[in-house]
C-alpha cells in the first residue's frame, strides 16, 4: 500500500492466484505418488510456500508501511515454533532409551 | 460551564477535521497512522489465532506421530477431491478479497460490491462442500461417539493389517474439531462480509477510508491460510496405493 502512483498491482494478484492454484494441484497429485517419507515433507513444503505467498502479497506484509506488522507476524511464528518444537522434541524422543 | 467548554473544544477539533478528513478520529495525527493502528490491531488478533489453532495442530502432530498407520487409514476415508476443490474455492475467494480491497482503494464501487458478493458466494460454496463431506462421514459412522465404527479398514501399505478403531476415532475427533472450528471462522467471516457488503452498498468506503475492507480481508486470508495447512494434514496423509 505504498505510493499511489505505483502501477496497478492487478497483474501481481492474478499471478499469485495462478501460482496458488498450480501449487494446490501439485500437492493433490504428488500425494498419490510414492515418495516414502518425503510425501509429508513435500505436502508441508508446498503448504508453507502457499501460506507465505498469501501472507506476503495478499495480506500485504511485504509492502506493509508499518514495521510493527512484520514484528507481530514474526513473533506469532516464533511462539508457534516454540510450541511445536518443544512439544515434538519431547514426544518424538520418548522411545529413544 | 465545564461541559460547554469541552463542547467548544470538540467543535473546534471538528472543524479542523472537516477541513482535512472527516473519517480521521481525534486521537490520530493523520489517516495513515489511523490505518496502521487498525491493521496492527488486526495482526495482533491474528497472532492470538495462530496460537489458538497452533494448539490443535500440536495435538494433531503428537497423535499422528503415535498412531501413524491408523491416521493414514482414517485420512484415506475422506474424499481428497472434495478437499482439493475446497482449497481451490478458498484460494479464489482470497483473490476476490484482494480485488475488493483494490476496488475500495481506487474508488470502484460496483467492483467492490461485486467482489464482496462473489467472496461470500465462494465462502458459502466452501461450507456447502464441507456439509457434503460431513454427511458422508455421518453415513459411514465415522463421527466419534457411541455409533462410531471403523472395523476391518486396511492400513495403507501394510497388507493384512487393520487400523485400530480407537486410534482412528482420535483422528476423526481432531478432524471434526479442526475443520469445525475452521468452518465456524468461515461463518464469522461471512457475517463480517455481509456487513461490508451492506456498508459498501451505502457508499461508506472511499479511497481515503476503507479500513474495514482491509482488515476484514486480513481475517479472510488468515482463515484461508489455516485451510491451506488443514488440507494436506488431514486429507493427504498416505494416499498412494
Amino acid at each position: 500500500m505504498s505510493g499511489h502512483a505505483k502501477s496497478s498491482p492487478l497483474k501481481m494478484y492474478f499471478g499469485i492466484w495462478i501460482t496458488l492454484l498450480v501449487c494446490t494441484y501439485l500437492t493433490y497429485k504428488l500425494a498419490f505418488i510414492e515418495l516414502g517419507r518425503f510425501n509429508a515433507a513435500v505436502a508441508l513444503g508446498i503448504a508453507t510456500l502457499k501460506a507465505t505467498l498469501v501472507a506476503l502479497f495478499f495480506m500485504h506484509v511485504w509492502h506493509a508501511s508499518e514495521k510493527l506488522t512484520k514484528l507481530v507476524v514474526i513473533a506469532a511464528l516464533f511462539f508457534l515454533m516454540l510450541l511445536l518444537g518443544l512439544t515434538m522434541s519431547d514426544y518424538a524422543t520418548r522411545l529413544w532409551s | 460551564m465545564h461541559d460547554s467548554s469541552t463542547t467548544a473544544v470538540h467543535d473546534r477539533l471538528g472543524e479542523a477535521h472537516a477541513a482535512h478528513n472527516p473519517a480521521l478520529l481525534h486521537h490520530f495525527a493523520e489517516p495513515q497512522q489511523q490505518r496502521d493502528a487498525a491493521s496492527l490491531g488486526m495482526w495482533v488478533f491474528l497472532a492470538t489465532e495462530v496460537m489458538f489453532f497452533g494448539g490443535l495442530f500440536c495435538a494433531y502432530l503428537v497423535y499422528r506421530l503415535w498412531y501413524f498407520p491408523d491416521f493414514a487409514a482414517a485420512s484415506k476415508s475422506i474424499d481428497a477431491t472434495l478437499g482439493a476443490t475446497n482449497t481451490a474455492v478458498l484460494i479464489c475467494s482470497s483473490l476476490t478479497v484482494v480485488l475488493a480491497v483494490w476496488a475500495a482503494q481506487t474508488a470502484r464501487r460496483t467492483l467492490l460490491i461485486s467482489m464482496l458478493g462473489i467472496t461470500m458466494l465462494l465462502g458459502l460454496t466452501f461450507l456447502g462442500i464441507k456439509a457434503v463431506e460431513y454427511r458422508d462421514k455421518f453415513e459411514e459412522h465415522h463421527v466419534p461417539g457411541a455409533s462410531f465404527s471403523f472395523e476391518n479398514v486396511p492400513v495403507p501399505g501394510h497388507p493384512g493389517q487393520f487400523a485400530n478403531p480407537r486410534h482412528a476415532q482420535m483422528f476423526f475427533s481432531l478432524y471434526f474439531v479442526m475443520t469445525g472450528l475452521h468452518a465456524l471462522h468461515m461463518i464469522v467471516g461471512l457475517g463480517i462480509f455481509s456487513w461490508l457488503l451492506f456498508a459498501a452498498g451505502k457508499g461508506r468506503f472511499t479511497p481515503e477510508w476503507h479500513t474495514p475492507v482491509e482488515i476484514g480481508g486480513l481475517y479472510w486470508h488468515f482463515v484461508d491460510i489455516v485451510w491451506i495447512y488443514l488440507f494436506p494434514l488431514l486429507y493427504l496423509i498416505d494416499r498412494h496405493p
